[in-house]
């Protein structure tokens, strides 16, 4: 399952040879591994216009250990992020501003290194062209994603006024090992009650220590990644497939010290199941990850009613159904918990042969935004993630081609791997990250697809 | 802990593989292997990972020299801690049971807060021998000192002692096997071939019915490929059985016992996890049943006149008047159906004035019993019966049964073993 590619490409003969025939070189990604610090270098911090971020930008960035150095740096140390400020853009003419900041800072940057701008959202703004230059903000990043090499990512996170308290989180995401795959990408925090911002509740290697986190689909592939490392960030893993996978199901419980539940989530009696397991066993739960998902390809035309159905019934209404059982029965989803719902970039761009397939994955994306409010008001998040191309067992049975195609349009020029989205879920169920609602975080290397 | 008033154990649950039909799905897997795979899975139902508990107990019937110290053995193979006891047992088919009352009752003695009983058995890997001549001779080369004397001894092995003993399903003392005990038991008790192909049938639809209202769910972790017990026939039928020729007891021209209403010989393993109530609510491991006692019995079969399977007829009165109950006091009845002749000539039994005077030493005979509540969710006919993985099997199952029905159920099980024994116990919920 390993990308053979970015290893021969990044292997002494492969390098030469990849470079002589002017093929693409893909970087090896900095993962994150425990004990990691954020960066492995400083970080440019600078702002565009009177920015109301830059304050809190740098006492996060300090917190967590990262030297900060101004815009005007150019010592002999280069920088591992770039972190702009851009609340102060007002209008187009402040965006050359940013164009000045960055600029001299990105071509300094490290390999797989970071650039993240910070901004106001377009929505909130008081003129068509304070509006217009927030939004050409996204341009501007999305763009300069694709122009970074060397495993670096830009991304953009919307700050509204008063959710200042909400920014800590992404920030060290999106700087961090644990955002490798995502690229390109917007986020908007909104207010919220923030747990554990700068007191030492919160353990920094643990974050999700003494949480209860349900993974569905959690046997193998990407849910079984999803179960190692939300177990590693610290919760008991509750691990859920169908019966038939029980063999591997169990051993991912065993080897993460969780607890294998085997339970068909199409069944009628699924969600009460699983609410009664959840009250018995655990008193509740924190953490809800809706990963299990099938494929049943055709073509529209030819489509049969069964695989119709078995997709929508597995993809879709088992995560509405077990998401409103758990909020309706008493107390057993916990204040401050956290679902997030596996959605996919077919749900975004379509895929041909996936009408069923992806109809079931942007239902999903409608699902957790139409849910969010009600998710805030309990001091709850519900999110979802969209992963690209993500190299499984299952896209080791495509064909070469479309496999290696499919690998490579993105500006990361490389599949994902099953952690990388593991990590961007784990992210969303820390309780620090209470600042993020009803989002959908692709974790697809920015593909071109659906972009 | 100083020594207690006992206390009922309390059943959290269990696991098993899939039984698999002999020589297939689990012919490349040993006892060990699949008893390691069924702790491993209870481990992982259960979280007790690195965890120890007080003790495992375990068994299996055909054992292999190499099976020395098998549920130690598995154990250490296992997720538990390393430094959990255990320890083999093995009482033919009552093995199951026979593990789940002995950890049970050190429960109830405060010796030990929790425990794990189980079994196995694989007729596959079956332990094969090299036949007396052979050996003999093979100890004499051993010995030989010089080539003279190696000669001789390689001199005394003849094609015919390349056999080797392969284990049969025969009582040593009668060398007729199990099956042809049971013929004459159902002879002797005029059991039908129609009520035995539909206890049969029976069996195979509660089993299937089990599986489809995933009851099975959080009892059987899949092994090797195999994710349903493979004897399981949900189609089966009346009609269909009655096509097969009998295979037992055929010096009969009436016989009965036919390969569709005998178990067949098979491959698997269980476990059961039990503990005191306290270990229980310190785990957050809801109590699913208790055991509230238990009796075996044996009976001379060889020269008593007794049938071979007929110890449970036995061992279930004791038990019922040192409880103080009838045996219509039940919600459920678990008969294992090592024959589904077995069953019923046991029920029978129970309702006969004359055995129930003359054998038992009963006043009234025990009555019937509301077939509705019998193996309610299949038995062995369906499951297939690994000899030592049968107990708990039924333990597990019947726990969870007693459990959904509600607090203050009954449950009997009753489990018949060669050497002409049984192993009888209650549970409640």
């Amino acid at each position: 399952m390993s990308d053979w590619y970015t290893s021969f490409a990044n292997s002494g003969v492969g390098s030469s040879l990849v470079q002589q025939l002017g093929l693409p070189r893909p970087a090896v990604l900095r993962r994150y591994e425990p004990g990691q610090p954020v960066l492995p270098g400083p970080a440019v911090v600078g702002s565009a216009g009177e920015g109301r971020l830059r304050e809190t930008l740098t006492a996060v960035l300090r917190d967590a250990g990262v030297v900060v150095l101004p815009p005007s740096a150019d010592g002999p140390e280069r920088p591992a992020a770039v972190v702009l400020d851009a609340t102060g853009v007002t209008g187009p003419a402040q965006l050359a501003a940013a164009r000045d900041l960055l600029a001299p800072a990105v071509r300094r940057l490290r390999p797989t290194g970071r650039v993240l701008v910070l901004a106001d959202p377009p929505a909130d703004a008081r003129s068509p062209a304070q509006a217009a230059a927030r939004q050409a903000l996204e341009g501007l990043v999305r763009s300069l994603a694709k122009e970074l090499r060397a495993g670096s990512t830009a991304n953009l996170v919307y700050v509204p006024e008063g959710a200042e308290a909400s920014v800590a989180s992404p920030v060290l995401f999106f700087l961090s090992g644990r955002s490798a795959y995502v690229d390109g990408q917007v986020l908007t925090v909104s207010p919220a009650d923030v747990p554990g911002a700068g007191d030492d509740e919160g353990d920094d290697e643990r974050p999700l220590a003494g949480k209860v986190a349900v993974v569905t689909g959690a046997a193998r592939g990407i849910g079984a990644a999803i179960a190692r490392v939300v177990a590693r960030d610290g919760a008991h893993v509750v691990a859920v497939d169908v019966p038939a996978a029980g063999e591997a199901l169990a051993a991912v419980a065993n080897e993460v010290g969780g607890t294998a539940f085997q339970l068909d989530i199409t069944a009628p009696d699924a969600a009460q199941r699983l609410v009664t397991h959840l009250r018995e066993r655990h008193g509740g739960v924190d953490v809800v990850v809706h990963n299990a998902g099938i494929t049943r390809d055709k073509l529209l035309v030819n489509m049969d009613a069964a695989r119709w159905d078995a997709v929508m019934a597995v993809n879709l209404q088992a995560q509405l159904d077990l998401t409103q059982a758990l909020l309706d029965a008493d107390g057993v989803l916990r204040p401050g918990a956290r679902v997030v719902a596996v959605s996919s970039q077919s749900g975004i761009a379509g895929n041909r042969g996936q009408t069923n397939y992806a109809a079931s994955k942007a239902g999903v994306i409608g699902m957790v935004r139409a849910w969010a409010p009600a998710f805030a008001e309990r001091g709850a998040t519900i999110n979802a993630v969209a992963p690209g191309f993500i190299v499984t067992e299952m896209t080791a049975r495509m064909p070469f081609g479309t496999r290696e195609v499919g690998a490579r349009i993105n500006s990361l020029q490389q599949g994902g791997l099953p952690v990388d989205v593991a990590e961007t879920i784990a992210w969303l169920a820390q309780p620090g990250t209470a600042g993020v609602n009803g989002q959908v975080v692709r974790v697809c290397g920015q593909s071109m697809l659906g972009a | 802990m100083s020594p207690t008033q006992p206390r009922r154990a309390a059943v959290l649950g269990g696991n098993r593989i899939p039984f698999a039909r002999s020589n297939s799905a689990y012919a490349q897997a040993s006892n060990q292997d699949m008893l390691t795979a069924t702790l491993d899975g209870l481990v992982a139902r259960f979280g007790l990972q690195g965890r120890q508990v007080g003790e495992v107990v375990a068994g299996a019937v055909l054992k292999h020299a190499r099976d020395f110290n098998l549920t130690r053995e598995s154990v250490l193979g296992s997720r538990l801690s390393a430094a959990t006891p255990a320890y083999d047992v093995q009482q033919a088919c009552g093995t199951g049971l026979e593990a789940t009352v002995l950890v049970a009752n050190k429960i109830a003695l405060g010796q030990i807060e929790s425990g794990i009983a189980g079994g196995v058995d694989t007729t596959s890997d079956a332990p094969l021998a090299v036949g007396d001549d052979l050996r003999r001779a093979l100890i004499a080369l051993n010995n030989a000192k010089t080539l003279g004397q190696r000669l001789k001894a390689l001199g005394r092995i003849r094609p015919g002692s390349l056999v080797p003993e392969i284990p049969r399903n025969a009582e040593p003392r009668t060398g007729l096997a199990m099956g042809e005990h049971q013929a004459i038991t159902a002879r002797e008790w005029g059991i039908g071939r129609e009520e035995q192909d539909e206890l049969t049938v029976r069996s195979h639809r509660n089993l299937a019915a089990a599986y489809e209202r995933g009851f099975l769910d959080d009892l059987v972790t899949p092994y090797l490929g195999l994710t349903r017990d493979q004897n399981l026939r949900p189609d089966t039928t009346v009609e269909k059985l009655a096509r097969l020729k009998p295979v037992f007891g055929t010096d009969d021209p009436a016989a009965t016992m036919t390969a569709g209403n005998s178990t067949p010989l098979s491959d698997g393993a269980s476990a059961v996890l039990l503990s005191s109530d306290e270990w229980a609510a310190e785990h957050g491991l809801p109590v699913l049943a208790h055991l509230v006692d238990a009796q075996t019995a044996a009976v001379d079969y060889v020269h008593g006149g007794e049938g071979l399977l007929m110890a449970p007829a036995y061992a279930v009165p004791v038990l019922l008047a040192r409880n103080g109950l009838t045996l219509q006091d039940f919600d459920f009845y678990e008969i294992h159906e090592a024959f589904a002749s077995t069953v019923l000539a046991t029920l029978k039994a129970w309702e006969d004035p004359a055995f129930c005077k003359e054998r038992l030493g009963l006043d009234a005979p025990l009555g019937p019993i509301d077939r509705s509540k019998l193996n309610v969710n299949g038995s062995s006919l369906a499951a297939g019966h690994p000899f030592a993985a049968t107990g708990g099997r039924i333990v597990a199952s019947l726990a969870k049964q007693l459990h959904e029905a509600g607090p203050g159920r009954r449950g009997l099980i009753s489990v018949c073993a060669a050497g002409g024994q049984g192993v009888v116990a209650i549970l409640e919920s």
